[in-house]
C-alpha cells in the first residue's frame, strides 16, 4: 500500500512542478518556433523572475499575490528590451550568430544578478499556512497547489492569446511563411518583438512561481534553459499543446527518476529525453510543423 | 598560415618565460595554452563542417578524468559482485589513453547526431555533456564526486628502466603544452588541407552538392568529430596532470561557451582563428582583475562577445586578413560564394 501512496504522491509532485515546465516550454517553443533564435537567456528571464517576486515580497514587504504580476511585467519589458537592441539589428543573420549574441547575453544578465543579489540562495516567504493540504494518501502544501493553479491559469491565458487575438493570429501567420504574412500586411516585427516579450515573461512567471518553492540563487537558470530545449524537441517546434504535454512528461520522468533510480539522476532525465528523442523521433512527439497553436 | 609566420609565432611563445617571471601570469598562460588547443579542436568542427558542439567540454572532461584515474587508479564495484581494480600506471598511458577514450567518445556521439543537425545538433552535444557530468558528480566511488580526485601525479615522459622526465615546474608544463599545441595545430592544418578537408568544407557550404558529388556525409563528419574529440581529451589530460586536481565542475557549460567565444571571436574556419581568439578571452580575466570585481568582469566577456559579434561577425583573424586579401581572392573562394548562391 505504501509503495502505491508513493506513486501517487509522485504524480502529484509531477503535477505542480510540469505546470511550471510547461510555462517555460511555451515560451521557448514561441520564440524558437516563430523567430528561430536559440534563446539562451530563457533560463535568466526565469532567475529574474524569481530575484523579482524575492524583491517585491521580502524588500518592499509587498503583497505575494501583487508580486507575481509584476514578474510577469518586468519580464515582459526585458524580453521585449533584449529583442530590440540584440536581436532586431541581427534579423537575416544566421542561426548561430543570434545564439552566440544570446549566450553572450545569458553571461552579462547572469552576472548581473550575481553582482546585485550576491551569490547566496534567498528564500521568499509565502503566506500559506504550514500544514500542507492533505487528501486521502497524498499531501501538497498550499504553495504547490497555488503554483499548479497559477500555471495552469497562464497557460490557458497564453493559448487564448495565441488562438483568439489579432496578434495571436499574425504571430500564427508568421510562423507559418514570415514573407507571406508581411505581404499581407502583418508587421513582422512588431510580432517578433512581441513573441520574444511574451515566452520570456512566461519564463519569468516560471521563475517567480518556482522561486518560493526552492530558493532562488544566480545560477537557477542554467538547468531552466536545458530543460525548456528538451520539453520543445519533445512537444515539436511551435507546438503549444505539445509544449504542455513536454512539460509534464519531463516533471514526470524527473520524479520517477528521482524516486525510484536515483536523486542524483534526477536532472539527467530531461538530458537523456532530449538525447533519445532526437535519435529516434527527430520531429518530437507531436510534430505540427505547420502551425503554432 | 604562412610558414615563416607560424615559425616566428612559436619562437616568440617560446621565449615568453625567458622574460616573463612572474607565476600568476605563466599559470594564466599554460591554462589559456590550454584551451587554446580544446578551441582548435572546436573549430575543427565549427569552422571547417559547421557543426557547432556546445558539449565539447565532455571530451575534454572525459580525457581529464581517465588520465587522472589511470594514473591513480581505482577500486570500483560493478552489479553482479564484481569489482574492477586498476592499479596506477604511468601518466604517459593516461595521456595516451584519454586520447583514445576521447576520441572513442566523439564517435559515438558524431554517428549519433549527425543524423540532426542545426540547432538540434547543438542541444544533443550540450545534454551529452551534462550527462557526463552528473555521472562524474554522482558515481562517487569512482571518481570521488564532489569531493574531487585530488593527488594527480605531474605528468611524465620515460621508458621503464630508463631516467624518466617530470613536468613538475610551471615552466616544464608551460613548454608541454606549447609543444601539444604545435603537434595539434599541424595535425589540424594537415587534415583540413587533405581531401578529407576540402570534403568537410564543401558539405558546411553546400551539403545537397557535396553528396551529388560521391563526398560521404557520415564518414567525414564522424573523422572531423573523432579528430576533433580526441585533441580536446589530450588537453584534459595536460590539464589534470597540470592542476593535480579536478572535479565534475570541469564539465561546466560555462567551459564550453568560452572555447566557443574563443573560436568565434578568433574567427571560425580558420587556424589562426582560435590562438588569436584564445589569448584575448583567456588573457582578458588577467587584465580585468586588477580594475574590475570578478561579476563584473564576467559582463564584460559577455559584453564583448556581443560586441565582437556585431562588429567583426566572421571574427578578428578573418576581418583582418579579409581587408588585405579582398582583392586577390582565391579560386576556392569563388567556388564557395557560387555554391552558396545555389543553395539559397
Amino acid at each position: 500500500m505504501t509503495s502505491l501512496n508513493e506513486f501517487l504522491q509522485h504524480l502529484v509532485n509531477t503535477l505542480v512542478l510540469g505546470g511550471t515546465y510547461a510555462l517555460l516550454g511555451i515560451g521557448l517553443t514561441l520564440i524558437f518556433g516563430i523567430m528561430n533564435v536559440v534563446n539562451f537567456t530563457h533560463g535568466i528571464l526565469y532567475t529574474f523572475g524569481a530575484y523579482i517576486m524575492f524583491v517585491v515580497v521580502q524588500k518592499f514587504g509587498l503583497n505575494f499575490f501583487l508580486a507575481l504580476p509584476v514578474a510577469v511585467v518586468v519580464g515582459w519589458l526585458l524580453g521585449a528590451v533584449i529583442e530590440l537592441i540584440l536581436l532586431r539589428p541581427l534579423r537575416g543573420s544566421d542561426i548561430d550568430t543570434t545564439m552566440l549574441v544570446m549566450i553572450g547575453a545569458w553571461i552579462a544578465m547572469q552576472s548581473a544578478t550575481l553582482w546585485i543579489w550576491g551569490g547566496v540562495a534567498k528564500s521568499v516567504p509565502a503566506p500559506f499556512p504550514e500544514e500542507p493540504l492533505v487528501l486521502g494518501a497524498v499531501s501538497v502544501s498550499w504553495l504547490r497547489l497555488f503554483v499548479l493553479v497559477a500555471a495552469a491559469l497562464l497557460i490557458v491565458l497564453t493559448y487564448l492569446l495565441i488562438n483568439r487575438t489579432k496578434l495571436g493570429c499574425a504571430m500564427r501567420a508568421t510562423f507559418q511563411d514570415r514573407d507571406t504574412a508581411s505581404l499581407m500586411g502583418v508587421n513582422v516585427d512588431l510580432v517578433y518583438t512581441s513573441t520574444f516579450a511574451i515566452g520570456s515573461s512566461l519564463a519569468a512567471a516560471a521563475g517567480a512561481l518556482l522561486g518560493p518553492v526552492y530558493v532562488v540563487y544566480p545560477e537557477m537558470g542554467d538547468l531552466a534553459s536545458v530543460k525548456a530545449f528538451a520539453i520543445v524537441i519533445l512537444g515539436g517546434l511551435g507546438n503549444i499543446t505539445g509544449a504542455v504535454i513536454g512539460g509534464f512528461i519531463l516533471a514526470l520522468a524527473e520524479e520517477l527518476g528521482a524516486g525510484y533510480v536515483s536523486s542524483g539522476y534526477r536532472d539527467a532525465m530531461g538530458f537523456l529525453i532530449i538525447i533519445a528523442v532526437l535519435i529516434f523521433k527527430p520531429t518530437g512527439l507531436f510534430p505540427r510543423a505547420e502551425r503554432v497553436g | 598560415m604562412k610558414s615563416w609566420l607560424g615559425i616566428v609565432a612559436v619562437a616568440a611563445l617560446a621565449s615568453v618565460p625567458l622574460w616573463l617571471r612572474d607565476p600568476y601570469l605563466l599559470n594564466a598562460l599554460i591554462t589559456t595554452g590550454i584551451f587554446i588547443i580544446c578551441a582548435m579542436s572546436l573549430n575543427l568542427l565549427l569552422g571547417f563542417t559547421g557543426q557547432l558542439s556546445l558539449g565539447h567540454i565532455a571530451f575534454f572532461g572525459i580525457g581529464a578524468y581517465v588520465s587522472a584515474l589511470t594514473s591513480l587508479g581505482f577500486d570500483v564495484g560493478l552489479p553482479g559482485g564484481f569489482r574492477i581494480v586498476h592499479e596506477p600506471w604511468p601518466p604517459m598511458t593516461g595521456f595516451a589513453l584519454a586520447v583514445l577514450a576521447s576520441a572513442f567518445c566523439g564517435y559515438l556521439v558524431g554517428r549519433l547526431s549527425f543524423r540532426v543537425r542545426g540547432a538540434y545538433f547543438v542541444i544533443v552535444t550540450i545534454s551529452f555533456a551534462e550527462v557526463v557530468r552528473l555521472v562524474a558528480l554522482n558515481w562517487v566511488e569512482l571518481t570521488q564526486g564532489p569531493l574531487a580526485l585530488t593527488n594527480i601525479p605531474p605528468m611524465e615522459i620515460g621508458w621503464a628502466g630508463l631516467e624518466s622526465f617530470v613536468f613538475r615546474t610551471k615552466l616544464q608544463n608551460y613548454y608541454l603544452v606549447l609543444v601539444v599545441a604545435v603537434i595539434s595545430y599541424i595535425l589540424i592544418a594537415r587534415l583540413v588541407g587533405s581531401h578529407f578537408g576540402r570534403a568537410m568544407r564543401g558539405l558546411m557550404e553546400n551539403e545537397t552538392l557535396a553528396v551529388s558529388v560521391g563526398i560521404d556525409v557520415t564518414r567525414t563528419l564522424t573523422l572531423a568529430a573523432v579528430v576533433s574529440a580526441g585533441i580536446a581529451g589530450a588537453a584534459g589530460s595536460l590539464y589534470a596532470h597540470y592542476m593535480k586536481i579536478i572535479d565534475p565542475e570541469v564539465f561546466a557549460f560555462i567551459n564550453t561557451v568560452t572555447m566557443v567565444i574563443m573560436v568565434i571571436t578568433g574567427g571560425k574556419g580558420s587556424l589562426a582563428g582560435p590562438i588569436v581568439g584564445g589569448l584575448v578571452f583567456g588573457l582578458m580575466p588577467v587584465f580585468l582583475r586588477p580594475v574590475m570585481a570578478p561579476e563584473a568582469q564576467w559582463i564584460a566577456y559577455g559584453g564583448a562577445l556581443i560586441a565582437i559579434l556585431f562588429v567583426m561577425p566572421r571574427g578578428i583573424v578573418p576581418s583582418l586578413t579579409a581587408r588585405r586579401l579582398r582583392s586577390a581572392s582565391t579560386a576556392s573562394d569563388t567556388f564557395v560564394e557560387r555554391g552558396v548562391k545555389e543553395g539559397a
